[in-house]
């Protein structure tokens, strides 16, 4: 069995998880990566999505849905710091759902740039949020 | 001498605020608690995003691309100043020590010839820093609905103060909050926001050795930086949560001794004026008796 990574997710809130894991699936800006113990100096910035943690063991991946936030590989292991966190078996797909027809809602509703842009913004975060849970 | 009835009313009176400042200083311990522990949980983030800071803008480049965030306008001249303070009074000095903090900072920027503008967090500030300042003070942040602080608070204010940033509202911010040491010390501290101050790049943090950055370093550091001032302010916040709960406790716990006292003080007023009262009866009826 190879070394474990050790892991790290942080929200400006608390410190949401740390644990020695075999795998960590990150959802990277320029695309997905996984980071396994003894990974290279890395940082990148994620979009919003799901991390897949894998515990090792051929257990299945806890999938954590996260925001957006920023990802740094180093030869501690592997901390993503992340202003939300949720796990994905939290999540009220129906609730997301909802959320999503009123910021619809408000990029129709939107009066100048700036409000669209903030709306719009919200709509991709939710639609984001509700393509993880009916993965 | 007051009349025994008015002594009696004022020692009730003192004792209902004692039974106030009582449960005020309980209430504030038990918030305290809770505020210190956030405190402490938000500690790891800071410090996270802090180190990847120092190590990012070490290697970044200091040419014309780099963000302005980092390098500032290359002007000194329109100053903005934070001042955070609580929504509520009644906690000690809390927010003239910060409201002191920040003004030996106003003055000492106008007196060099700075143009100073003032944004308030929290109501408490506000009032005597427009009547020092007057029209300086551009707005105010009302947190009283606020029952327990996210980062979902603090992420606006940091929002708007990037937005003047980048409209070109400010050449340099500052942001004045009460850092919490223990319930009886609390620190006014004053820290520089944007430009972002830099650490001295520690060797060690950078292993000296290469790092990937995906997408660039400077794509990189365009969205560390705001989301670094949001996480700032969001730690200045909690911070002086903590510290006005602390001042509160200290203040109250001051206010039901000071109480406790008093009520002893006018407990042994009453009760000499009781005899006194006695003692006056009953030299009227031994006279009366003798004059027969």
């Amino acid at each position: 069995m190879a070394d474990k990574l050790h892991f790290e997710l942080v929200s400006p809130e608390r410190l949401l998880n740390s644990a020695e894991v075999e795998m960590v699936v990150v959802p990277g800006e320029d695309g997905d990566f996984g980071v396994l113990a003894g990974h290279a100096p890395f940082m990148s910035t994620i979009r919003a999505g799901v991390i897949g943690i894998h515990a090792g063991g051929g257990a299945a991946p806890q999938r954590v849905f996260i925001n957006g936030g920023f990802a740094e590989v180093n030869d501690k292991g592997l901390t993503i710091l992340a202003e939300q966190a949720i796990p994905v078996a939290e999540i009220d797909a129906e609730a997301v759902a909802r959320e999503l027809a009123n910021a619809r809602e408000d990029i129709k509703l939107a009066k100048n740039a700036a409000e669209r842009d903030h709306a719009e913004k919200a709509a991709a975060l939710l639609e984001a949020k509700l393509g993880a849970v009916r993965h | 001498m007051p009349s025994l009835k008015s002594l009696k009313t004022r020692i009730g009176s003192v004792k209902n605020t004692q039974k106030i400042t009582k449960a005020m200083k309980m209430v504030a311990a038990a918030k305290l608690r809770r505020a210190q522990e956030a405190a402490e949980a938000a500690r790891p983030y800071a410090e996270r995003m802090a180190s990847v800071l120092t190590s990012l803008s070490a290697k970044a480049d200091r040419g014309a691309s780099a963000p302005r965030l980092l390098v500032g306008t290359g002007k000194d001249d329109v100053h903005l100043v934070v001042v955070a303070t609580s929504e509520r009074g009644l906690c000690g000095g809390f927010n003239t020590n910060i409201v002191r903090g920040a003004r030996a900072k106003i003055d000492s920027l106008i007196r060099q010839g700075k143009t100073v503008k003032i944004l308030c967090v929290g109501k408490k500030g506000r009032a005597v820093l427009r009547r020092l300042y007057g029209d300086a003070v551009i707005d105010t942040i009302d947190l009283s609905h606020v029952r327990r602080l996210a980062f979902a608070d603090a992420q606006p204010i940091a929002e708007r103060v990037i937005a003047m940033f980048n409209a070109g509202e400010f050449d340099v911010a500052w942001l004045f909050f009460a850092k919490f040491q223990s319930a009886l010390v609390q620190i006014t501290t004053g820290q520089q926001l944007i430009p972002a101050p830099l650490a001295e790049a520690d060797a060690a943090g950078a292993g000296g050795s290469v790092v990937e950055y995906e997408p660039s370093e400077n794509a990189i550091l365009e969205t560390l930086l705001p989301r670094n001032i949001a996480v700032q302010m969001f730690r200045a916040l909690l911070e002086n949560a903590a510290s006005e709960q602390g001042s509160r406790m200290t203040a109250m716990d001051n206010a039901t001794r000071n109480a406790g006292d008093m009520i002893n003080k006018l407990t042994l007023t009453y009760n000499r004026q009781r005899q006194a009262v006695i003692t006056k009866e009953l030299i009227e009826i031994i006279s009366g008796a003798e004059a027969l």
